[in-house]
């Protein structure tokens, strides 16, 4: 296990040095002068220089590399220009909570949603509940996020005035229910299928024939031996899915005006917000490093046969 | 997905028909130009001249759709043809040579696979500030050849151990032959497949980018009319619903001939 443990942690350091690497030469490496895009042609020089200054621009792109470096390794991913004191961090901390929230209730919603139709999908395979499911599958994951938000709100803010409208003021869970589920839905769709096919497969193994033929009742066979072995690969399937998640949080949060990291960095993409930007994409990335690497453990632990086969 | 959906296999190849007929063919089939507005009938509901209704800017949403089916056929086939250019020669290079070649060029797809979604195009198109149809393909593309790579690779490495290849080894064809001539057609299968979801994939894509006001510029797209729909969804539901649809299916119609190509394509990775 220590050596699996070791070889995982490694690995995800390689990846979080590439990461840092790559977003800094995604910033710097592009034509163009931030800062005149910032400020516009024609503001003074002297404002110019000291945003350059600010922004590090001045240096040469090692001092900016090693620089970027200093301000992952100490946390802040960077101090703001325009306002001086504050960093990114501090930004990102009052944004991360309602992301969190919108997050795990989305996964909440789309558990709910694809653990019992995929369960009765592969306990009844090709009957009409595994069809539609199917159907309902396919159709959350092509349906784009940012379209059925608004449907949902038209249905329920709107025509029946059951759920708050995101202009409204309202906070809570009554105003968490339509982006959760807005964000929930494809991800339901993936989770359905993978708990089907996975469900399916362990229930063809001899391990199983041989509960039946204890004679154990089928709901034993499938709750208490079928499942915890099928739960295993859809829990790595939900460690994937959590950067769809933030990722789809952008727009969702977009759509229904909320706070959150989608919202900040929308925010600072509209006011060209350099560092704002470079820490959002940062944090999003590296978290969804740490989250792979936690899921990687976690299975690595449940299942030993993954770990001696590294 | 196999013998539960076998119907929806034609329906799914249909759409994409139709989808790339309005394509082509879609500047004839609009009714009115790309570019004609009236600025005395802005955010109308459906009616008689306008079937779908007209935008903020008093243009009509039917022809912005037709015309958008164009932005979003050519950034779904480009960005999935450049991802399978570079995902198929650098996973069939990793595969086959495999040692430290292979080694960096994993690492380099684990280190982009980072980036949920469209992080990282997002990224891109942000610091190349005038977001153009090349900008949206290229940004989508630098993330979206990862997928092929891996794919290729382990196809790749699958048959590298297969008697043919040593047959051909032993015939002394070199390393390009074997592959382009022999390896490759073994595992296009997979690839086809897995291509046919990334269009789908990079459509949603690029309507998301629009919809977050980072999609081509002064090109009509489906995502920035949505874009414009959730702004005035309160005074014209119509604005939010066609464009979404016209996605919607265009992704549900992919995604169907995807799961139809799979079961005759790849047998191997069918649903239990």
């Amino acid at each position: 296990m220590a050596t699996f443990l070791i070889r995982r942690l490694l690995a995800s350091l390689l990846v979080v040095a590439g990461v840092v690497t790559l977003v800094f030469l995604a910033v710097r490496l592009v034509p163009g002068d931030p800062v005149a895009s910032i400020l516009g042609e024609q503001a003074l020089e002297i404002d110019k220089d000291s945003l350059r200054e600010c922004l590090g621009l001045d240096a040469p792109l090692t001092t900016q590399y090693l620089d970027l470096w200093g301000n992952v390794l100490n946390g802040t991913l960077g101090e703001l220009c325009d306002e001086r004191g504050v960093t990114v961090a501090d930004k990102l901390i009052h944004a991360i909570p309602s992301t969190m929230e919108l997050a795990l209730a989305s996964l909440i919603i789309a558990l709910l949603i694809a653990f019992p139709l995929g369960v009765a999908s592969a306990l009844r395979p090709y009957s009409w509940i595994d069809n539609s499911s199917a159907v309902l599958a396919l159709m959350g994951i092509s349906m784009p996020n940012f379209w059925l938000g608004p449907m949902l709100l038209i249905l329920f803010s709107i025509t029946l005035q059951a759920l708050p409208n995101p202009g409204s003021g309202v906070t809570g869970l009554s105003a968490l229910i339509l982006p959760a589920f807005t964000l929930g839905t494809a991800l339901s769709g993936k989770l359905m299928r993978m708990i089907r096919s996975s469900l399916l497969d362990v229930l063809g193994q001899d391990y199983i024939r041989t509960a039946h033929a204890k004679g154990l009742p089928r709901w034993k066979v499938v709750w208490k031996h079928a499942l915890r072995n099928a739960m295993i690969p859809v829990v790595t399937v939900l460690g994937l899915q959590f950067g769809a998640l933030l990722s789809g949080a952008i727009i969702v949060e977009k759509v229904f005006a909320r706070p959150g990291v989608g919202t900040l960095l929308l925010d600072a993409i509209e006011a060209r917000n350099y560092v704002i930007v470079q820490g959002c994409v940062l944090f999003v990335a590296l978290m969804y490093v740490t989250v792979n690497l936690l899921t990687d453990l976690a299975y690595g632990a449940v299942d030993p046969r993954i770990r001696y086969d590294q | 997905m196999s013998r539960r959906l076998k119907g929806l296999a034609p329906t799914g190849a249909v759409v994409v028909g139709l989808v790339l007929l309005v394509a082509i063919i879609g500047p004839f089939l609009a009714p009115y130009a790309a570019d004609a507005i009236d600025v005395s009938r802005q955010l109308e509901p459906p009616s008689g001249d306008h079937w779908l209704g007209t935008d903020e800017n008093g243009a009509d949403v039917l022809t912005q759709l037709i015309l958008g089916t164009r932005v979003a056929v050519i950034v779904g086939v480009s960005t999935v043809s450049v991802c399978l250019f570079v995902g198929v020669l650098l996973g069939s290079i990793s595969g086959f040579v495999g040692g430290w070649v292979d080694e960096v060029i994993m690492r380099v797809t684990e280190i982009l696979m980072a980036f949920p979604g469209i992080l990282l195009a997002i990224l891109v198109i942000f610091v190349t500030q005038e977001p153009s149809l090349l900008a949206v393909i290229g940004a989508l593309s630098l993330t979206g050849w990862s997928g092929y790579a891996r794919l290729v690779r382990g196809q790749v490495l699958l048959e590298r151990e297969k008697d043919y290849v040593e047959a051909a080894r032993a015939l002394g064809f070199g390393p390009a032959r074997i592959i382009t001539k022999h390896v490759l057609p073994n595992v296009f299968g997979p690839v086809i497949v897995q291509a046919t979801f990334g269009v789908a994939g990079a459509i949603l894509a690029e309507a998301s980018l629009s919809f977050l006001g980072l999609g081509p510029q002064g090109q009509p797209s489906w995502g920035a009319l949505l874009d414009q729909g959730a702004s005035y969804f309160l005074l014209t539901p119509h604005l939010a619903i066609f464009p979404g649809v016209a996605i919607m299916i265009t992704v549900l119609g992919i995604n169907f001939l995807g799961d139809g190509l799979r079961d005759a394509l790849d047998p191997r990775s069918q649903e239990t």
